[in-house]
């Protein structure tokens, strides 16, 4: 089977800072990848390369078959059928939460307001948010924001969904909430590459880990194995850190 | 070392003696009420009996607040102003619309809508460059000039032509600095759902840039509304054209005072207003920040 997401030989160096080097992965269809490592160590810049929002210098990244990385494609296209949730939430501050969610729906894939509107508040009824429809982002927990900006990537059905780092700006006791609707997710057999620092959750979701290291994927495999039994040196080294920190 | 900060505070306990109680603070507000109203009673009683009692003052009276000269101009010059009113709205509705445009174009990404940006850079640093007042004679005198078939000649259509083009050009920066105050995470995320680069600005930057620019916009109407009177120039009787006719007439600069007050009437209350809005935004801000 080929896989959902593959990415080859991909490079991307800011001025002369290497961020990614040669980097080799692959999603298959219904899995999930999380991708570990040190802040710094390349997850984030490669989640917004395969979504396009970084360009590539060198390499391929291949999406449902097709490449994305060539030059002329349309990066709204691929984005259409391509979900991203990032650190920090983004919500559009002056858009109610409903508005947050039907915007894409509404504007890019040319859905009626009311089926929009319809879809949105299904699945906001289906993480717990049905009342928070009409609220203004600032209105909620950082929990409660999260988990919209995931239903407004949802809202587009995307094929495949990249989190990066979604629960790292979140108070601890929030943070639950959030990986609890990207478990429900794989249940589901959404296929999601996920940028974390959580061990125990990437334990959990994860078909494969991958260890990221100043730009370089050391090494990649089965939870149990990257994390219980790590071959380089530097994979143990951040795990005992973790350890250490007690978040494993 | 609190002392100081508790007597500044004034409510610190222990050292300076017992808390206030809310009795006692809003008998404090009322003594500062108190002081500030007879203060400034005071201060403005003696500006003013000090310039009455002057000796030049009947002749400054006689000259520019001559009651008589005051009744005689008001209608003149309030017609002329009407006009002055209406330019303003016109020009002002129009600059608000085409300067949005251009700090839109500005603010495209991407080589293909270079020409665009280049564009919209040289219209805005050509137009900041040159006097206002130059760009009335030269459109209001120019090109009713030419005489070209189909180009209309009134004065007031090309004098408020030159205000626009002139306006927009700053108005487009005040706009542009909007844009960028405007986290560029939230480009990026709008972009990441499919949307446009223009869909981005247009439903994503632009409605939070301009709920930033608000004060600056309002700043440049005060400033509009005041600078419309150089049409002037171009022979449009508007209220500082009529005022200027009388004095022309009389030798009189009471018709000055008249137009002076109505601009006056109109600017004041929009300056008061933009204060008003602008430190309702910082609270809620703050609020929301907290």
């Amino acid at each position: 089977m080929t896989p959902k997401l593959e990415i080859s030989g991909v490079r991307k160096a800011f001025d002369d800072k290497v961020v990614l080097e040669d980097i080799d992965l692959s999603v298959d269809q219904h899995d999930a990848v999380c991708l570990i490592g040190s802040s710094g160590s390349g997850k984030s810049t490669l989640l917004k390369c395969v979504n396009l929002l970084v360009p590539i210098d060198a390499g391929r990244i291949v999406f449902g078959g097709e490449e994305i990385t060539g030059r002329d494609v349309n990066a709204n296209d691929v984005r259409k059928s391509m979900g991203i949730v990032f650190q920090a939430f983004n919500l559009f501050p002056h858009m109610r939460v409903i508005d947050n969610i039907t915007l894409a729906p509404r504007k890019v894939h040319g859905v009626s307001k009311e089926e929009a509107t319809e879809r949105a508040m299904s699945l906001l009824g289906r993480f717990d948010l049905a009342d928070k429809a009409r609220e203004y982002p600032d209105r909620l927990s950082g929990g409660q924001q999260q988990r919209v900006a995931i239903v407004r990537a949802l809202a587009i059905d995307p094929e495949v969904m990249l989190f990066d780092e979604v629960t790292s700006a979140l108070d601890p006791e929030l943070i639950a909430e959030v990986l609890n609707v990207i478990r429900e997710l794989k249940s589901e057999g959404m296929t999601m590459l996920i940028a974390t620092h959580e061990m125990g959750f990437a334990k959990d979701v994860a078909d494969r880990v991958c260890f990221l290291d100043a730009g370089v994927i050391l090494e990649q495999g089965p939870p149990e194995q990257i994390l219980g039994d790590p071959q380089q040196p530097r994979t143990r080294q951040f795990l005992q850190r973790i350890v250490e920190a007690g978040r494993m | 070392m609190s002392r100081p900060l508790d007597d500044v505070a004034g409510r610190g306990p222990g050292v300076l003696g017992p808390r206030p109680t809310r009795r006692r603070a809003r008998e404090e507000g009322a003594r500062g009420a108190l002081i500030a109203f007879a203060s400034t009673v005071l201060f403005f009683g003696l500006a003013v009996w000090a310039i009455l009692s002057s000796p030049a003052w009947p002749k400054v009276q006689q000259q520019f607040f001559n009651p008589e000269n005051f009744a005689e101009v008001f209608p003149d010059v309030l017609r002329g102003f009407w006009l002055d009113v209406r330019m303003f709205l016109i020009a002002e509705v129009i600059i608000l619309a085409f300067s949005l445009m251009v700090a839109m174009i500005r603010a495209l990404r991407g080589p293909a809508f270079l020409p665009l940006r280049i564009l919209a850079v040289g219209y805005i640093d050509l137009i900041r460059g040159v006097p206002t007042l130059l760009l009335i004679l030269i459109l209001g005198f120019g090109v009713p000039a030419l005489q070209l078939r189909g180009v209309p000649n009134s004065p007031i259509f090309w004098g408020l032509a030159a205000l626009i083009i002139s306006y927009s050009a700053y108005t487009a920066e005040v706009y542009r600095a909007g844009i960028e105050s405007v986290h560029e995470s939230q480009r990026m995320s709008a972009r990441s759902l499919g949307l446009t680069q223009v869909q981005a600005l247009r439903f994503v930057m632009v409605p939070q840039a301009i709920r930033n620019v608000i004060p600056a916009l309002l700043n440049g109407f005060v400033s509009l509304q005041k600078d419309v009177a150089l049409v002037y120039v171009l022979g449009v009787r508007e209220g500082v054209r009529e005022a200027q006719i009388y004095t022309a007439k009389t030798f009189n600069y009471t018709s000055y005072v008249v137009a002076a007050v109505l601009f006056l009437a109109v600017s004041v209350p929009v300056a008061r207003f933009t204060d008003w809005y602008t430190e309702r935004d910082r609270r809620r801000k703050q609020a929301v920040s907290v």
